[in-house]
């Protein structure tokens, strides 16, 4: 995923004179074609993330389309005052990338993992959340935050995502993807879950269950309209996601979910514990742990079916 | 504006300006009055005689920007901006108002003229400053950008990691001035955290730091129109200030950070202003 976005940042900003691109001493030549490309817009803000913010804020303040890119927690929990007062309170339109979301970092630590900021990051009021589900729609949702009015925060995963699109979909904020029919139960996943979600829907349908997959790459605003059509129509929806239980897109669903009148449709939902992981593992583990595998959610989904 | 200030007019708008503010402070029961009485100075050298804007054009892209980073000193920036005719005077009635858009800090560039950035929170001043002269530098315009803090605001991280990403592009259309009127909320700001020697702190992180008189309209006006100062660096003024400046009772007593002033304060400050 990151090198599809150094790849669409390079086109974006190549097109467009007023995209600057604001890195956090990362990405070592990873963004060796933009700094080719535009020179004078490609800003290694050193370790220093709060001030970074503010300097993108100065910056759309001004006009221009600053795109912020360091590792998740960095640009996410760490300078969150500054995303508060500087892009939102201001209703700038400031792009921050997180890179190497959820549990992609897994073996780097806790400190490294980000399982909160899909949470944080949407109570915030003009924020636009969004977690694409690979390299593709990544491309999509970058192009579409550089034309929003307003401030985005866009999670991305590190390398190696499987493709979950064969043909390039309709994007828009705020509009799931389909991207696998089924009638049995819906699979609302977001982010690199939605790869996850498909593999489950595949064993699932050797079990003779038909599984709808949904890429909610979209955490705020929540589509709603399809809510309102999964809820009703679906007796099992199972929201999937690398970001803890507690205010990801699960929590999101949950507290639309509350407001309904009567829901059909009953709520499982898979993503990390209230926990930090102390011991080491890499990102495979890190899932098996909390039970974010196909394996996991077909138990969970069949065992929620016969439960009706 | 003219290259030689007038003085004398200076120094007539900054005593108006202080009068208004203990009024306001006393009519709407705002604090922050010894803040904002110390930076009064520094807001009318930059608005009356230095910066390059014109207030019927107040999104003008090639403006100088100027920013209160210490936002509790907005009751002095909303006086300086309706005097300067970014918004009629009379708007200011409405102070503190329900509904309305003067508060104890500034609000946003959208919701009124003059402002160029919300503050309040301290330490968000320079960073977004020093982005809009990163949009000068990519855009190729001549604007200065100006921040203004407070002694306490050095507390905050965030003014330290632009110092140090401002001297490294040598963006040299930047400033920032410090009020340095030694106290901060609670305590002495050389107390509170360790500032001494300030100047030298600012040298240290590579900018073009400098001393004067805050209340010295002739130095102010001559420092703040020498921008970029050909150092190649950024500015950093470093202004001593009196908390409370121009109010005798007031000066530097802390007690007048949270204090609102009652009806004869107001009487025997207008008389001492003579205003």
């Amino acid at each position: 995923m990151r090198n599809a976005f150094a790849d669409e940042i390079t086109n974006l900003g190549s097109a467009d004179a007023r995209v600057v691109l604001l890195s956090g001493d990362i990405g070592n030549k990873l963004f060796d074609k933009f700094k080719a490309a535009a020179p004078a817009r490609f800003f290694n803000c050193g370790v220093a993330e709060a001030n970074m913010m503010g300097v993108a804020a100065g910056m759309a303040l001004c006009g221009l389309r600053p795109v912020i890119y360091t590792i998740t927690p960095f640009t996410t929990t760490r300078c969150f005052e500054q995303i508060r007062v500087d892009a939102c309170y201001h209703h700038v339109p400031v792009v921050i990338v997180g890179t190497g979301s959820g549990l992609s970092y897994a073996e780097l630590g806790p400190t490294h993992h980000s399982c909160e900021d899909l949470a944080i990051l949407r109570t915030l009021p003009g924020m636009t959340v969004v977690a694409p589900g690979d390299a593709l729609e990544l491309r999509l949702a970058l192009r579409a935050a550089l034309k929003h009015d307003g401030p985005v925060y866009m999670r991305i995963g590190k390398k190696g995502e499987p493709p979950i699109h064969n043909a390039e979909p309709a994007f828009e904020f705020g509009r799931a993807i389909t991207v696998r029919e089924g009638s049995d139960v819906c699979l609302i996943a977001t982010g690199v879950m939605v790869a996850t979600a498909l593999a489950a829907a595949e064993l699932l349908a050797a079990r003779g269950i038909a599984a709808r997959v949904e890429s909610f790459h979209t955490v705020k605003p929540l589509d709603q309209a399809r809510l309102r059509e999964i809820f009703s129509g679906y007796s099992l929806a199972a929201v999937i996601e690398e970001h803890g239980r507690i205010g990801g897109l699960g929590g999101a669903i949950a507290e639309w979910r509350a407001t309904q009148d009567a829901p059909r449709a009953k709520l499982i939902a898979f993503g990390t514990d209230d926990v930090f992981m102390h011991e080491v593992g890499s990102q495979d583990y890190a899932r098996r742990k909390f039970g974010l595998t196909s394996e996991n959610i077909v138990d969970r989904v069949a065992a929620g079916l016969d439960a009706r | 504006m003219s290259k030689t200030p007038d003085l004398k007019r200076l120094e007539q708008i900054a005593r108006t300006v202080r009068a208004r503010i203990v009024e306001n402070s006393h009519k709407t029961q705002t604090p922050h009055l010894g803040s904002c009485l110390s930076c009064v100075d520094i807001l009318v050298a930059a608005y009356f005689h230095v910066l390059r804007l014109d207030p019927r054009q107040p999104r003008d892209p090639d403006r100088d920007r100027f920013i209160l980073s210490k936002g509790h000193g907005a009751p002095a920036l909303f006086q300086v901006l309706a005097l300067r005719g970014f918004y009629p005077e009379a708007m200011l009635a409405s102070y503190g108002e329900d509904g309305g858009v003067f508060a104890e800090h500034p609000p946003t560039p959208e919701h009124l003229p003059g402002i160029e950035a919300a503050t309040g929170s301290l330490g968000h001043g320079l960073p977004m400053g020093l982005g809009m002269a990163f949009a000068a530098r990519i855009e190729k315009r001549n604007y200065n950008v100006i921040a203004l803090l407070s002694d306490g605001e050095c507390n905050e991280g965030s003014n330290w990691e632009a110092a140090m990403l401002a001297a490294a592009h040598q963006v040299e259309r930047l400033a920032v001035i410090i009020d340095f009127n030694k106290w901060q909320a609670t305590g002495r700001s050389e107390e509170v955290m360790m500032l001494d020697p300030l100047v030298e702190k600012w040298r240290a992180f590579g900018w073009n730091a400098q001393e004067i008189d805050g209340h010295d309209l002739a130095a102010l006006t001559a420092v703040l129109s020498k921008l970029p100062d050909g150092s190649g660096k950024p500015v950093a003024i470093i202004a001593h200030t009196v908390k409370g400046k121009g109010v005798s009772f007031m000066e530097d007593d802390n007690n007048w950070h949270y204090r609102i002033p009652n009806a004869e304060e107001v009487a025997a400050a207008k008389k001492e202003l003579a205003a």
